[in-house]
C-alpha cells in the first residue's frame, strides 16, 4: 500500500476512534441533565438607547472594560466610540478603508482596532490629542472577519485566508500563526483566562486552539455550514456558536462533544451573531431575519425575542457587567436593551 | 511536485487526529451538572435575568424635577 493509503487509512480509524470516544462520554444528554433546573424568566427586555450616526450598515460593535463606552464599525467608513449612558458620540476614525467587517476595544480603553476587505488590522491610539494609527498588521491574504486585543501590546485575529494570527503591537509582525481550518475563519473568541481562545470558520468547524504554542487541540463538528459567531461561555468550559445553518449550538471543552442545539422549526435564517448574559444562562443570539432571539442556555428554549431593528441583527454584545445587551444592524442603528 | 505537498498535507492531518484522539474527556452527565451549577450559582448576579430596578439602571433616563 503506498504511504499516502495508509494514511488515509489511519486518517479514518482515527476519526472513529474520536467518534467512538465521545460517543462513549455522552451518558445523558443536556436536556435531560437541564430537566430539573428551574425555567428561566420570560425575558422582556426594552429599548433604551437607540444609537444614531452612522450612515451605512453596521457590520460590527465592541464594549469597552469601562461598561460604558463602546466602539461600532460601518462601510460608511467610520469608528464611531459612543457613551452608551448618554447615547452621545465620543469620538469618530475614519477608515482608511470603508469595506469594515470589524472593530475591537482594547481592555486598557486606549486603543481600537478595524480591520475587513482591505485584509489589515488597523490600529488607533484613542488617549493621543488627535486619534492616531500606531500600526497596520499587514500579512493576512484574506479579509479579515474579527480582532481581539489581548493587551495593548498583542492583537489575535481571524481571516478569510483560513488562519488566524496573533500579533505583536510592538513590532507590527506575526508572533504565532494558527493553521488548521479549511475554511475562511469569520469569528474568534479568548478564554476568560487568556490562554486559548476558540475560532469558527466556513468548513462549518469550531477550533479551540492554545494561544502560545499554536497548537490546535480540539475540533468541534455539528454544524453544517458557515459559523458565523462564537463566544466562551462565562466559566470557561464550555462554548457557543452560531451558523448561516440557522442554529447555534453549545460545545463543552471537557466533554469535546456538542451538548445542545438551539434551533426553532419557524427559523430559517443564518445566526450572524450571539453574546451572553454574565452567567451564561442566556443567550442573544443576532440573525438575518432582523430579529435577536433569547435562547436559555441550559434548557435549549427560546424565552424572548428583540425587536425593533429594520434590517439584519450583524452584531451583539453585552459588557463585563452584564448590564444591557446592545445590537446593531444593517438599518444603521445600535439599539441598547435591559 | 504536488505528489510530495500532499503527503506533507496528509501528514499533518494525521498528527492533528493523533492529537485530538488522545485527549481526556469528561462525562456529559459531569459536565452537565457543572455547567447548570456554574449558572445557578452565578443567576442572582446577572442583571438580564434578574431584571435592573430603574433606580440602578444607569440606561433608564432620570427624570429631573428642579423648582422653577
Amino acid at each position: 500500500m503506498g504511504e499516502m493509503e495508509q494514511m488515509k487509512k489511519e486518517a479514518e480509524a482515527l476519526k472513529t476512534q474520536i467518534e467512538a470516544a465521545r460517543k462513549a462520554a455522552h451518558d445523558t444528554d443536556m436536556a435531560s441533565a437541564a430537566s430539573g433546573v428551574a425555567p428561566a424568566p420570560r425575558v422582556q427586555l426594552k429599548t433604551r438607547r437607540t444609537l444614531k450616526g452612522h450612515l451605512a450598515k453596521i457590520y460590527a460593535m465592541h464594549w469597552c472594560t469601562d461598561n460604558r463606552l463602546m466602539v461600532s464599525a460601518s462601510q460608511d467608513g467610520k469608528l464611531l466610540i459612543w457613551d452608551s449612558h448618554t447615547g452621545n458620540k465620543v469620538n469618530a476614525v475614519p477608515l482608511k478603508s470603508s469595506w469594515v467587517m470589524t472593530c475591537a476595544y482594547a481592555p486598557s480603553g486606549n486603543l481600537v482596532a478595524s480591520g475587513g476587505l482591505d485584509n489589515m488590522c488597523t490600529v488607533y491610539n484613542l488617549k493621543t490629542p488627535v486619534i492616531k494609527t500606531v500600526k497596520e498588521l499587514d500579512a493576512h491574504t484574506g479579509y479579515l472577519s474579527c480582532a481581539r486585543f489581548l493587551s495593548d501590546t498583542e492583537v489575535l485575529t481571524a481571516s478569510g485566508d483560513t488562519t488566524c494570527a496573533l500579533w505583536d503591537l510592538e513590532t507590527g509582525k506575526q508572533k504565532t500563526v494558527f493553521l488548521n481550518h479549511v475554511g475562511d475563519c469569520m469569528c474568534l473568541s479568548l478564554s476568560p483566562d487568556m490562554n486559548s481562545f476558540v475560532s469558527g470558520a466556513c468548513d462549518s468547524l469550531a477550533k479551540l486552539w492554545d494561544i502560545r504554542d499554536g497548537q490546535c487541540k480540539q475540533t468541534f463538528l455539528g454544524h453544517t455550514s458557515d459559523i458565523n459567531a462564537i463566544s466562551f461561555y462565562p466559566g470557561g468550559n464550555a462554548i457557543i456558536t452560531g451558523s448561516d445553518d440557522c442554529t447555534c449550538k453549545m460545545y463543552d471543552l471537557r466533554a469535546d462533544q456538542e451538548l445542545i442545539t438551539y434551533q426553532d422549526a419557524a427559523l430559517n435564517s443564518g445566526v450572524t451573531s450571539l453574546a451572553l448574559s454574565m452567567s451564561g444562562r442566556l443567550i442573544f443570539a443576532g440573525y438575518d431575519d432582523f430579529n435577536c432571539n433569547i435562547w436559555d442556555s441550559l434548557k435549549g428554549e427560546k424565552v424572548g425575542v428583540l425587536s425593533g431593528h429594520d434590517n439584519r441583527v450583524s452584531c451583539t454584545g453585552v459588557p463585563p457587567d452584564g448590564m444591557c445587551v446592545c445590537t446593531g444592524s444593517w438599518d444603521s442603528f445600535l439599539k441598547i436593551w435591559n | 511536485m504536488s505528489g510530495s505537498s500532499n503527503i506533507v498535507a496528509m501528514k499533518k492531518i494525521v498528527q492533528q487526529l493523533r492529537f485530538e484522539a488522545n485527549i481526556n474527556r469528561v462525562k456529559v452527565s459531569q459536565a452537565a451538572a457543572d455547567l447548570q451549577q456554574f449558572c445557578i450559582q452565578n443567576a442572582l448576579q446577572d442583571p438580564l435575568l434578574t431584571g435592573v430596578s430603574s433606580s440602578t439602571n444607569p440606561f433608564r433616563t432620570q427624570k429631573v424635577c428642579s423648582f422653577l
